[in-house]
């Protein structure tokens, strides 16, 4: 690693006030993702400020017809919560799909979707579920913020601070993981509510989760499996690596949605 | 330089280093305490878990600052008055180590799954260890060993 001044601010407001003085800074949350980049010399920030010990960034509260997850909140504790379960049990379920154990009890909601790996998780379910991101500076729509690999709508000195999930009728996600990183070849989360019928895919894109509107309007006509059984969406801009081809993640794509579809019931 | 403390072990101790250092750098360089291991460096093995606050976490992966005023639990912490703990004792019992190198990791990983989940079945924890490579492949015998602890300890 590099040298760094390592920070540990006391309250969002104070890390927003670093973040504006740094030169060149870093956010850690649960560093799952920073700690290895950082190791490989990837990164040479001038300052990382750890928000992973802020309280006010770590909740789950259910309100009205939405769950909302503070920033902050490791996978572990979005796997196990009793609300989550209850209201989104497939966003559960990704949460502990995550890494491994040790990974998720570390790694943070909001370093995920601030990170946007393009074969993480999270972003999947925020773009299905039609979340919503608040940051310091203002509220995003899951669609204005997933902007491309590693890219997001996010810009200097803004700070995720918690992901809004609207209840679904119908959800969930199947991935199917790269068996040495456990990150996602593909993942496939389809969600139906009152926003209509979405379909978003995760560890294929090029430029990282996108929705599939073909089988969305498929869906929304004929909500099962055999809906989506004949479309297939195109290896063009898909990513290609020694794990597999563009034309083998198109096919699991339609292979994973099917599955969610019968699995979300 | 900065000086980082926690409570190891249940021993307050204090160190100062650089901001870069890594929690298992602090554990094994500044406090001596070996016994928890570097493997692949790349946070993939798990040979370096320890528990931080009660959870199992890569202390690989994980800055010695971001632990200050943590309680840290590692292998060397596990044993009571010269008495093994039931994990070790099984992992003895049921010869759950080749080499060795891993073991630290999978005992303190294998300590919290149990604390987790009461009820083990042989399925779960070979899950639970997705993220603990033994490079002997012996993971027959430390499954067996995990299986046997839960057991014990119900």
């Amino acid at each position: 690693m590099y040298q760094f001044n390592y920070v540990r601010p006391k309250s969002l407001a104070d890390a927003e006030a670093l973040l504006a003085k740094a030169d060149d800074p870093k956010l850690l949350a649960g560093g799952q993702t920073l700690i290895p980049t950082l190791k490989q010399r990837l990164a040479m920030p001038s300052d990382v400020i750890d928000i992973g010990s802020l309280k006010e960034l770590a909740f789950i509260k259910v309100e009205g017809e939405a769950i909302m997850i503070g920033a902050g909140t490791k996978h572990f504790d979005v796997a196990n919560s009793p609300d989550v379960k209850k209201h989104i049990p497939a966003l559960a379920e990704l949460a502990g799909m995550i890494g491994d154990p040790a990974v998720r009890h570390m790694g943070t909601i909001g370093g995920s979707i601030a990170n946007n790996d393009p074969a993480a998780d999270y972003p999947a379910a925020c773009l299905a579920l039609d979340a919503k991101i608040h940051t310091t500076k203002r509220l995003i729509a899951a669609d204005e913020y997933f902007k491309g690999m590693f890219e997001t709508a996010l810009t200097d000195g803004e700070i995720i601070k918690e992901v809004t999930f609207p209840h679904p009728e119908k959800a969930a996600y199947m991935k199917f993981p790269n068996p040495a990183s456990r990150y996602a070849m593909v993942g496939v989360f389809v969600a139906k509510g009152p926003w209509g019928v979405r379909v978003a895919v995760t560890g294929a894109g090029q430029n990282g989760v996108f929705r599939v509107k073909e089988m969305e309007n498929a869906l929304a006509k004929n909500w099962s499996p055999d809906a989506v059984a004949s479309i297939k969406v195109p290896a063009d801009g898909l990513l290609s690596d020694l794990h597999g081809s563009a034309e083998y993640r198109a096919h699991l794509v339609t292979v994973m949605a099917k599955r969610a579809v019968a699995a979300a019931g | 330089m900065t000086v980082v403390s926690m409570t190891v072990n249940g021993k307050s101790v204090s160190a100062d280093v650089e901001a870069r250092t890594l929690l298992v750098h602090y554990i094994r360089e500044a406090l001596g305490l070996t016994g928890t291991h570097v493997g692949c460096d790349t946070s993939q093995c798990g040979a370096c878990v320890v528990h931080v606050n009660g959870r199992a976490v890569k202390s690989c992966a994980m800055l010695a600052g971001q632990a200050e005023g943590a309680e840290v639990v590692t292998v060397e912490g596990l044993a009571r008055d010269g008495e093994l703990h039931p994990v070790q004792k099984a992992f003895r019992e049921h010869h759950g180590l080749q080499c060795g190198f891993c073991t630290p990791g999978m005992i303190m990983t294998a300590v919290d799954m149990i604390r987790r989940k009461p009820q083990l079945d042989e399925q779960t924890v070979r899950d639970e260890l997705e993220g603990n490579i033994c490079r002997c492949t012996g993971y027959h015998n430390i499954v067996k060993a995990i299986l046997a602890a839960s057991e014990e300890m119900r």
